[in-house]
């Protein structure tokens, strides 16, 4: 299956590249690797999802952990978590497609933000499981260009503030367009 | 205070407790070195930075310090490399300072400029590149902090030139401060009560002991675990000198060279008590066929050494003498003849077999030689060998009762450690009787540091071990490739005249009668000496399992190992 660990790490030049070095050193096979800011401007945010059929999390985890300019690791995969991946998808569109095609976007609340002869691009953010989704919907009309951001998670505040009174916690995700892009109308 | 940054790092040094660096200077370190005369350290000027590496090694694994080499940029750094790698392996407390070019042309292929944090990455437990003076001594004294912490290994500093020329406050800090939590995790009481309940529950149970009884200072504690529960002990390479033959649970060395039936003995073993050592492939063998009849209990300081090649039913992480005395404080007294009995058992005919009961019939085998020197120093001496086919037989045939007796590279195998490592280990334990034991090849790989023995006025013993091949390499070659001996007849200089050379006496050893003179000559003589001991040239270590072959499926020694004619 697949395991997500989110790590914090010191901003500081190289940090990405000692991770990176112990993935490849120690053989570790991982799926994705995001990296970005944090609440802490000190610190950024890595979330790294590994494939454990063929590495062990926490053999990953105690090995970042031993990286000194990490600062915590936790695996979040048995966590309630809200998870999120974003793609740019450049889809194949003649003038007569596009209300088909943003049709089809609409479904997965996903937007077009970019129009050209020929083309739509279109943004989604959701699970990975709902990008692929889309991604197979569309498919057959001709993926021209892609690009997505690999998974980041974080831990739900009912487990984080230590009350885990909601039921398995993912009992919100129905929601989790509107969440995910409030304010971001661009 | 203001003071350059070559001045500063100097401060920092001279409070972590040094006054011995091993180093070769060069134009990025330069500021460096001019700083260094005004501050109480003993420099050791080398003569290939891989010595200053090794030395710095040896140096610390002789005291338990950090040891510390210097080197320029570049080309200085980059022969650095193999010591660090080794100091890695090994997890050896060592600092490393190597200068860069200066800050504003790194990345244009200055002169002598490498990507030497980039290189020592994967090499080094941290590094760190310092572009500024004012950013020296934290670098400096969390480079410490790191190296001694945990699991102990090597750091990097790497300075760039404008940083040791510029000036700059000075404030040391006296706290370190690093991400994250470090300390070690308390002991978990649950943890100690499962293994306390799998320990009594065990009929067959086993002490594997590691470096971690050495660098943990475990030895008395572990003495006292395995007498009150009656478990007999066997150590890796890096364990000797943790546990003393002498003891009555000391089974001796495990894995690819131990004796056969201490390997039975993992393999039958009910209960597998694993301290401070890690499973490496040398004493596991076939992982799919190791030890699959027992329970294991791993105490570990490395959280990530828990379960990488070996599953265990208990693991503990912390550090290894504390979790003795936790676990001492309710060990139960047991008794496990019926075990001990079996283990005698499988002893069989392994002293009859052994070489050291055969004649010597006019020959001179690598076994006796060690032998001799061991009665001959008494027992005490710190002996530093190479590796290879003499690095087996030393620790098979040197009993090495105390600590930090037996000084050898392990993990990464590196030939070429003898020489510089004893020249380290000298320089930190300057009353110890030190002898190198290398092979022609290793010691010619690193010789030129015969010239540092000298100059520093050493009075280190040196056995060369020539049987004319790479003996190690050629035993594979008998064994596996069909006696196909690629590359592995070795031409070596005349090392009696070799060390004349470089001002040190020489003999050369033909026979067994003359082994212990030659030691305890060389011995009393007040300074360096070098014995060659010429060899039997077609020898194997035994016992042997092949790599990757069942820990259980050992050849054995021959019988008789020695009488029989062999061809030459």
């Amino acid at each position: 299956m697949r395991h997500t660990l989110v790590a914090r790490v010191c901003d500081q030049p190289g940090v990405l590249n000692r991770v990176a070095s112990l993935f490849r050193r120690r053989a570790f096979n991982i799926d994705s690797l995001t990296v970005g800011g944090s609440e802490t401007p000190a610190f950024s945010r890595m979330t790294i999802v590994v494939d454990t059929r063929r590495t062990r999390a926490d053999l990953v985890a105690a090995n970042l952990r031993k990286l000194v300019p990490v600062v915590d690791v936790q695996d979040v995969t048995h966590l309630p978590t809200v998870e999120r991946d974003l793609a740019l998808i450049r889809v194949r569109c003649e003038d007569g497609e596009r209300p088909e095609v943003s049709e089809l976007a609409a479904l997965f609340r996903a937007r077009v933000v970019d129009v050209a002869p020929g083309s739509l691009m279109l943004e989604v953010t959701g699970s990975e499981e709902k990008v692929e989704a889309l991604l197979d919907l569309l498919r057959p009309r001709g993926i021209l260009e892609m690009a997505r951001t690999g998974k980041v998670a974080m831990v739900r505040g009912s487990v984080v503030n230590g009350c885990n009174g909601n039921g398995n916690g993912h009992g919100n995700d129905a929601t989790e367009p509107q969440s995910a892009q409030s304010g971001s109308n661009g | 205070m203001i003071l350059t940054g070559a001045q500063i790092l100097w401060e920092c040094l001279v409070r972590e407790g040094v006054d011995t660096v091993f180093g070769y200077p060069g134009g990025a370190i330069l500021p460096a070195y001019d700083a260094m005369l005004e501050y109480p350290v003993r420099h050791v000027l080398v003569r290939h930075e891989q010595g200053a590496a090794h030395m710095a090694d040896g140096y610390a694994r002789a005291s338990g310090k950090v040891g510390v080499a210097i080197a320029t940029s570049g080309p200085g750094a980059t022969n650095l490399t193999t010591g660090i790698a080794n100091a890695m392996m090994d997890s050896v407390p060592t600092v490393f300072i190597t200068g860069q070019v200066p800050s504003k042309v790194l990345g244009s292929d200055a002169f002598q400029e490498t990507d030497v944090t980039g290189i020592t990455l994967p090499i080094t437990k941290h590094n760190a590149l310092v572009t500024d003076a004012a950013d020296i001594a934290r670098a400096v004294r969390e480079a410490f902090a790191i190296a001694r912490a945990g699991r102990p290994g090597p750091v990097l500093v790497d300075i760039c030139k404008d940083a040791q020329q510029g000036k700059t406050e000075f404030v040391y800090p006296e706290t370190v401060e690093l991400p994250g939590d470090r300390k070690a995790p308390a002991i978990r009481k649950e943890d100690i009560g499962r293994a306390l309940a799998l320990i009594a529950a065990a009929e067959r149970p086993l002490i594997l002991a590691g470096q971690g009884v050495v660098a943990s200072g475990a030895g008395q504690a572990l003495q006292a675990f395995a007498s009150t529960a009656d478990v007999p002990v066997a150590l890796t390479l890096l364990g000797i000198g943790g546990f003393p033959p002498s003891h009555p649970m000391c089974l001796g060395m495990m894995g690819m060279h131990g004796e056969a039936y201490v390997n039975t003995a993992i393999q039958e073993a009910d209960l597998l008590l694993a301290f401070g050592m890690r499973f490496d492939d040398r004493v596991t063998g076939n992982l799919k066929t190791y030890a699959q009849r027992s329970k294991k209990i791993h105490v570990e300081i490395d959280p990530s050494e828990i379960g990488k090649n070996v599953p265990v039913d208990v693991g503990i992480v912390g550090d290894l003498r504390q979790v003795l005395e936790a676990m001492l404080k309710e060990l139960p007294a047991k008794r496990h003849q019926a075990w001990h009995d079996q283990i005698e058992h499988w002893k069989g005919d392994t002293r009859a077999r052994d070489i050291l009961r055969q004649p010597d019939n006019g020959r001179l085998h690598v076994a006796h030689v060690i032998n001799d020197l061991w009665e001959t120093t008494g027992g005490g001496a710190v002996v530093v060998t190479d590796v290879g086919q003499h690095q087996m037989w030393e620790a098979q045939y040197y009993r090495h009762e105390q600590p930090r007796t037996l000084i050898t590279s392990g993990g990464l195998g590196t030939m070429g450690f003898a020489l510089p490592a004893a020249i380290g280990a000298k320089m930190a334990r300057p009353d110890a009787e030190v002898w190198v034991v290398a092979g022609d090849g290793g010691f010619q790989m690193t010789q030129c540091e015969l010239a540092t023995l000298q100059q520093e006025r050493l009075d280190i013993n040196i056995a060369v071990i020539n049987n004319g091949y790479l003996g190690m390499v050629r035993q594979w070659q008998e064994f596996f490739y069909d006696k196909r001996y690629a590359a592995t007849p070795l031409l070596s200089p005349d090392f009696v005249a070799l060390a004349g050379a470089y001002g040190i006496e020489g003999h050369r050893v033909t026979r067994r009668s003359q082994v212990a003179p030659a030691v305890q000559a060389a011995r009393s003589s007040g300074r360096a000496a070098l014995i060659e001991f010429q060899v039997e040239k077609e020898e194997a270590v035994y016992p042997m399992v092949p790599a990757g072959a069942d820990l259980h499926a050992m050849i054995r020694r021959p019988q008789p190992a020695v009488g029989e004619e062999v061809a030459r």
